[in-house]
């Protein structure tokens, strides 16, 4: 037990958290999510646009690609804050494929798209099939080599963000073995795309046809870099949502605690009922928990072994915890928050997109239980 | 004082590692209790009172109070390293808790002079041990309703009434007392007050009451017409609500002990893990059935989370929310988390799950039974999880106080 991981902190750590909660404070208010809720984009281009010129997708990128050359326990704050607030734009996402070809791409890569990613390019990921599986090694779409080209066959759903996307870097499955490909989004045309229906009505995700893609063969991520960075690309995508469901669960505890302190019933303020009472400081105390789950991540993270541990129990601790104080958050609504107009109902869909990608809860326990036993 | 140097720090550090792998003895040959509630034979409490009295003359305890009332006078940083050294070596629980946990750092705080030279040595060395008359027959949770009456006398107060669940109260030379010296105040709070008293004297009696392991710890205090000295009194007549709130902040850890060592053992979850590795299930290892496995971790992700919401407890930054948040959870979270593990535990153990301690057959001799059933000592001693959920609720969370 001694060697789990502990907390520490940067400087810069501390101060991206403060920069980005009154960022994301600013930008993000409710009333906006609502908004962009029924925007075909589902996000803000100009908020999009200062992302970039804050210079926090360079963040975990190399100096030498023209990032900052810090970690990612960097990017976790800047997350967390935009989980609190409900602000989807492909950040996270294109963070990851970043982080994809950080530790996968081959040279001419890195060189060619970080530089664009760290400028604000949105970025991201195609890992996704119809079977469902969270295991990135079960791949089903194809790559076949054919001279010196590649072709793509099948299909990659719940590809965030696809539209907008300059680079797709997908999964597929080369002569029996999982690869990553880069696809450039002028490579295919728009019927290869469709919009899903999400849960979480505040993020896009398209479903993606491969069928017919035509790439040239340098379009794969290195080879021999491969398993490393799906190992990569798992613990960063968990890593991320963990910070970004610690930052929902904060908000709708708060958002629930607004309630409870102004609702009057049978002549008393309702957060005076133990019954209400009780249940939401239990969420609260688990939440605290999952948050410093979450510290020891961000700091664990490149830790051999720790890290990956570290990793997983935030995602898992953060799991229950937003599911839970979401769930009660509608039921101590009541009425009210049975409707559309209730906040409560936007964070239990988060909670349950987020359990639904990269893992949940029970998936990474038992997972944390082979590392651990 | 300033803040010693990372040498010096590291010096220290290491002499307290060899002091306590040198000195710690986990296995005298009978149980050693868990938390300071549940000392209950001659044997246990004499052997606690020697390894506080070793810890404390060694510089161990007590490290960073003032040399004149016995203290060694050094630097919070070096109490700091010091218990954790005893930590790492699974020291016995210190037994003074209410001593030199709760009731001297308020003498610290409040005290007077005469009182800090008069008790504070005699609590690190366990030479004095003490008690909290808090609880009354009538009383627990509501505290403030507290009817033990005290009347002065001159140069002394007169007790009669009635404490219960005193842990360590026959053993106790002092007691902290909550006692009522008036019911003309504004509310009930106003008419509480706040002693010093001794045990040993005519007109205090106290009868052992059997806990629910079938061991011996704590008893009802009786007073007929006990006379204290007057000087006892702490802070005015009046004050005694809100001093005994200051003592109750130090034993729900939302202040730090400053006095160091520690009162209630952390249990480590890889103890249930190894367990369950000799463990058998419909002729397998229980450790590879799944929904065990599941259990296990989250019981050992619990753990975690309580050490690393230590360590973040310290750190201003990561805590700027809610500031005090972590602090007025950590009674709840960890004897909660101590209950679920100990509970937990007994399902590994099949059929022999059914013993208890005293049986040759009882799995690490009926440890884990008598860990889970002391567990509530410290889910209802110091204020129940349910009223601790209130406080978090409202001193935290801000919500409505229930009337
Ligand atoms: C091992 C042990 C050692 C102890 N040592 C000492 C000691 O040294 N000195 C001392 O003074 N006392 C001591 N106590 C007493 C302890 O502080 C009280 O038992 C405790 O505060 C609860 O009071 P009570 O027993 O009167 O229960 P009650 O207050 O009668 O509670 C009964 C039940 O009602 C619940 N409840 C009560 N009020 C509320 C509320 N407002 N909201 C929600 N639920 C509520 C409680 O949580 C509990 O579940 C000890 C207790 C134990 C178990």
């Amino acid at each position: 037990m001694e060697n789990l991981g502990s907390i520490g902190y940067s400087e810069e750590q501390i101060e991206l958290m403060n920069v980005a909660a009154s960022f994301c404070a600013e930008k993000s208010p409710i009333e906006k999510v609502r908004t962009l809720l029924e925007d075909a984009q589902g996000y803000d281009a100009d908020v999009w646009k200062e992302i970039a010129e804050l210079g926090w997708l360079a963040i975990a990128i190399p100096e030498a690609q023209g990032g900052v050359g810090l970690s990612l326990g960097e990017v976790v704050p800047i997350v967390e804050q935009m989980g609190r607030r409900l602000m989807t734009t492909p950040f996270a996402d294109t963070t990851l494929a970043a982080q994809a070809l950080v530790a996968g791409g081959t040279e001419a890569q890195q060189e060619e798209y970080l530089p664009k990613i760290a400028e604000g390019a949105v970025a991201t990921l195609a890992l996704a099939e119809a079977h469902g599986d969270w295991d990135l090694h079960n791949i089903t779409a194809t790559a076949k080599a054919d001279g010196d080209n590649i072709t793509l066959n099948g299909e990659k759903l719940l590809v965030p963000y696809a539209e907008q996307a300059e680079i797709i870097i997908a999964s597929v499955s080369l002569d029996g073995a999982p690869r990553l490909v880069i696809i450039p989004r002028d490579a295919f045309g728009d019927s290869a795309l469709r919009r899903e229906q999400i849960i979480d009505e505040t993020r896009r995700t398209y479903a993606l046809k491969l069928d017919g893609i035509t790439l040239p063969a340098s379009a794969l991520l290195d080879e021999a870099k491969t398993k490393a960075a799906f190992e990569h690309i798992h613990l960063t995508a968990v890593l991320l949502q963990a910070a970004e469901m610690a930052g929902g669960t904060q908000a709708v505890i708060d958002y629930t605690l607004d309630y409870l302190k102004t609702r009057k019933q049978f002549g008393k303020i309702i957060g005076e009922y133990q019954a209400l009472k009780h249940p939401i400081t239990n969420a609260y105390v688990d939440y605290e928990k999952a948050r410093s789950h979450v510290y020891s991540a961000a700091h664990c993270f490149n830790d051999q072994g720790m890290g990956e541990i570290a990793t997983r129990m935030a995602k898992a601790a953060c799991d229950k915890v937003y599911g839970f104080a979401a769930d009660r958050a509608i039921q101590f609504h009541g009425g009210f928050g049975f409707t559309h107009d209730c906040d409560a109902q936007l964070y239990r869909r988060a909670a349950i997109w987020h359990a639904s990608q990269h893992g949940d809860g029970a998936w990474h326990r038992a997972k944390l239980a082979d590392l651990l036993f | 004082m300033s803040k010693p140097s990372e040498a010096e720090l590291k010096d220290f550090e290491a002499q307290a590692d060899a002091w306590f792998k040198e000195n710690t003895v986990t296995d005298p040959g009978f149980m050693l209790p868990l938390t300071f509630m549940e000392v209950s034979t001659d044997e246990q409490f004499d052997f606690l009172c020697d390894w506080q009295r070793k810890v404390y003359e060694a510089g161990y305890l007590g490290t960073s109070w003032p040399s004149e009332y016995g203290g060694h006078g050094m630097h919070p940083e070096f109490q700091r390293v010091a218990t954790r050294a005893m930590k790492k070596y699974d020291g016995p629980i210190i037994l003074n808790a209410i001593g030199i946990g709760w009731a001297g750092p308020l003498l610290m705080d409040i005290g007077s002079e005469e009182d800090k030279k008069k008790y504070i040595k005699g609590m690190l060395s366990a030479e004095d041990i003490w008690c909290q008359g808090f609880s009354e027959p009538e009383h627990g949770s509501d505290l403030g309703s507290a009817q033990l009456k005290a009347v002065r006398d001159g140069d002394e107060y007169v007790l009669n009434g009635s404490k219960i669940w005193t842990s360590l109260g026959d053993r106790a030379k002092y007691m902290i007392l909550l006692a009522r010296t008036s019911n003309d105040g504004p509310n009930k709070y106003a008419g509480l007050s706040f002693f010093l008293i001794p045990m040993k004297i005519p007109g205090i009696e106290t009868r052992r009451i059997k806990k629910l392991t079938g061991e011996y710890g704590f008893v009802q205090t009786f007073f007929t017409d006990a006379r204290v000295p007057a000087e006892g009194l702490v802070g005015k007549e009046g004050d005694g609500w809100m001093v005994a709130m200051k003592t109750l902040e130090y034993e729900r850890g939302a202040k730090v002990n400053p006095a160091g060592g520690y009162y209630i053992k952390e249990l480590d979850a890889m103890g249930v893990v190894d367990l369950a590795r000799n463990s058998e299930r419909g002729g397998k290892k229980l450790l590879d059935d799944p929904v065990m496995r599941d259990k296990m971790v989250e019981q050992m992700m619990e753990i975690q989370a309580l050490n690393l919401n230590n360590q973040r407890r310290r750190m201003a930054p990561l805590n700027q929310d809610r500031p005090m948040g972590l602090a007025m959870m950590n009674k709840l979270a960890r004897t909660e988390m101590i209950r679920d593990l100990t509970e937990f535990s007994l399902a590994f153990q099949g059929t022999r799950a059914g013993y208890y301690v005293g049986d040759e057959n009882a799995v690490d001799d009926g440890y884990w039974h008598r860990s889970y059933l002391n567990s509530f000592s410290a889910t209802i001693g110091g204020g129940t999880s349910e009223i601790q959920r209130n406080i978090v609720a409202e001193h935290v969370l801000g919500l409505p106080k229930g009337r």
